[in-house]
C-alpha cells in the first residue's frame, strides 16, 4: 500500500505491507533511526513519537494508520547545534546515562508540557512522574529525568510566555 | 505479524458491509490491545476494518432530556480525561480514564475499544457498571447489566459496532484501583456512586468480567459507612487466580478498596 505521512514536516510517500509498522517505517525506511525499539510489546516508551501532536508508541500504531497524518521525532525537534529545551534540560541535569530511553523520554515530556500548558495543570514531581509511567528507563532511577522534564518545562514555558 | 488487508471506511453502513464481505475480519480502534496481540500472533484477523475514520464516534455531550453524558466510541481515554464537560458534571470518568494504561496508551486506546474488548483488568467497565450505562451500537441499546457477559466475551455480535456509551450523572461518585505496578491494570478496581435510586458499586478486576456487588450496596443502601462493610461477605468463587493475586486477596482488596471509595467519599460531603 502507498502511504504519505509528514514527518518532521517532508511529506514522505513510502511502500509497506498493511501490517508494517510506523517505528519500522521511521528507522528502516526513512532512516530515521533517533527512534529506538526497546521492547517491542508498547511497554518501555523508547519508541515514543508525537502522531499529530500527541504521543504515541510507534511500535504499537500501523505505519497505515498514520496515513494523512503528522509524525514528528526525536530528530524533528532539535538538532546538535541547536537543541530543543528539553533536550538542553536532560543534558544539563544528566537525565540518562545509557541514552537508549532518551529519545522517548523527550517526545513524552514535551507532550506532557504541552498538555499541561493547554489545560493550565500545574506539572509538579507527582505529574512529571505519572506522565512519565509509559517510559523505562534501566539505567538511572528517575531523579534526574524527572529534574530534567521539571527544567525543560520550566524553559518552555517561560519561552511560551515570551512569544 | 500475519499479513491482512485494510481498510479504512468512511461511515458506518461501509464499516459495516467490509466486515460482511471479509473472510476473517476484525475493528480496530486505538490498536492498544488488538495490535500488540496481532504481533504476538494471538490475534490473526484476514481483514482488519480501522474505525478512526468516523467521526461520528467521536466526542463527549451532555444529554439534554434524561441528564446523561454521553461519550462517543472512539473517543480516546486521554480526551475523557482532559474534557471540560467531564470534570465538571461527571468528575469520575476523568478519574477512570486518567488511571488506564500510561499517558501513551491513553492518547490512543479507546472506551469503546476497551468495553468491547472486556478485559477482566480493564478499568472502563468498573464504570459502566457503577453509572448504570447504556451501550449504543450501529442499531440498538444494551444496558450494563445484560453487556458484560464473561472473559473477554460480551453481548456484541462479531459485527456490531459500538457507537457511544452514556453514563448517568450520579449525586457523588469515586473509584479506588489497585493498580498492577508494571502493567497499569486494575490487579481490582471498584467504583462506588450514589445515585438518586440508590448506592451501586461497580467491580472489575476481580472476577472474568466487569459486576455489580449488590451485597455491598444493600449495606452501603443501608448505612454509608466503612462499618457497615465489616459485616459482608465478598465470596471468591469464580473469582480470577494468577500470578499476580489469589482470587482470596482480589476478595479482600473488593473490600479494602470499597472502603477506601467510601471514606474518600464521605470526606468529600
Amino acid at each position: 500500500m502507498n502511504v504519505a505521512i509528514t514527518v518532521n514536516g517532508q511529506v514522505q510517500n513510502v511502500e509497506v505491507a498493511a501490517n508494517t509498522l510506523l517505528v519500522n517505517v521511521l528507522r528502516e525506511q526513512l532512516g530515521l533511526t533517533g527512534t529506538h525499539v526497546g521492547c517491542d510489546t508498547s511497554q518501555c516508551g523508547a519508541c515514543t513519537v508525537h502522531l499529530d501532536g500527541r504521543a504515541v508508541k510507534s511500535c504499537s500504531v500501523l505505519a497505515v494508520q498514520a496515513q494523512g497524518a503528522q509524525v514528528v521525532t526525536i530528530e524533528g525537534i532539535g538538532s546538535t547545534d541547536d537543541l530543543h529545551p528539553m533536550q538542553a534540560a536532560f543534558q544539563d541535569c544528566h537525565g540518562l546515562q545509557c541514552g537508549f530511553c532518551t529519545p522517548g523520554m523527550i517526545m513524552q515530556a514535551i507532550d506532557l508540557v504541552t498538555d499541561a500548558q493547554s489545560q493550565s495543570k500545574p506539572l509538579d514531581s507527582d505529574a512529571i512522574r505519572h506522565g512519565l509511567e509509559g517510559n523505562i528507563c534501566r539505567c538511572t532511577g528517575y531523579q534526574n529525568i524527572v529534574a530534567a522534564v521539571a527544567k525543560g518545562a520550566a524553559e518552555l514555558s517561560s519561552k511560551a510566555k515570551g512569544a | 505479524m500475519y499479513s491482512f488487508d485494510y481498510h479504512r471506511p468512511d461511515s458506518l453502513d461501509s464499516a459495516r458491509s467490509l466486515f460482511a464481505q471479509a473472510e476473517d475480519p476484525m475493528y480496530l480502534s486505538g490498536g492498544m490491545t488488538l495490535i500488540p496481540s496481532m504481533k504476538q500472533r494471538l490475534a490473526a484477523p484476514s481483514d482488519l476494518i480501522d474505525l478512526s475514520g468516523l467521526a461520528e464516534l467521536q466526542g463527549v455531550e451532555r444529554l439534554d432530556g434524561d441528564g446523561k453524558i454521553r461519550i462517543g466510541a472512539l473517543t480516546c481515554h486521554n480526551d475523557v480525561a482532559n474534557s471540560a464537560l467531564v470534570l465538571e458534571q461527571l468528575p469520575v470518568l476523568a478519574q477512570v480514564a486518567g488511571a488506564i494504561g500510561d499517558n501513551q496508551v491513553r492518547n490512543r486506546g479507546t472506551l469503546g475499544g476497551s468495553i468491547a474488548n472486556s478485559d477482566p483488568a480493564a478499568d472502563w467497565p468498573a464504570a459502566l457498571v457503577g453509572l448504570q450505562a447504556t451501550i449504543h451500537t450501529q442499531d440498538r441499546q444494551i444496558a450494563v447489566e445484560d453487556f458484560f457477559r464473561d472473559l473477554f466475551e460480551t453481548a456484541l455480535a462479531a459485527e456490531d459496532i459500538v457507537v457511544a456509551v452514556d453514563f448517568a450523572i450520579p449525586r457523588r461518585a469515586t473509584y479506588q484501583k489497585f493498580r498492577h505496578p508494571a502493567s497499569g491494570y486494575a490487579v481490582v478496581g471498584v467504583l462506588i456512586a450514589e445515585h438518586d435510586n440508590g448506592i451501586r458499586v461497580g467491580v472489575t478486576g476481580a472476577g472474568p468480567c466487569a459486576f455489580r456487588a449488590c451485597a455491598l450496596e444493600d449495606a452501603l443502601n443501608n448505612s454509608f459507612t466503612e462499618e457497615a462493610l465489616d459485616a459482608v461477605d465478598v465470596p471468591d468463587v469464580g473469582f480470577n487466580s494468577d500470578i499476580h493475586a489469589s482470587a482470596e486477596y482480589r476478595s479482600h482488596l473488593v473490600k479494602v478498596l470499597s472502603k477506601r471509595a467510601v471514606a474518600q467519599l464521605r470526606s468529600e460531603s
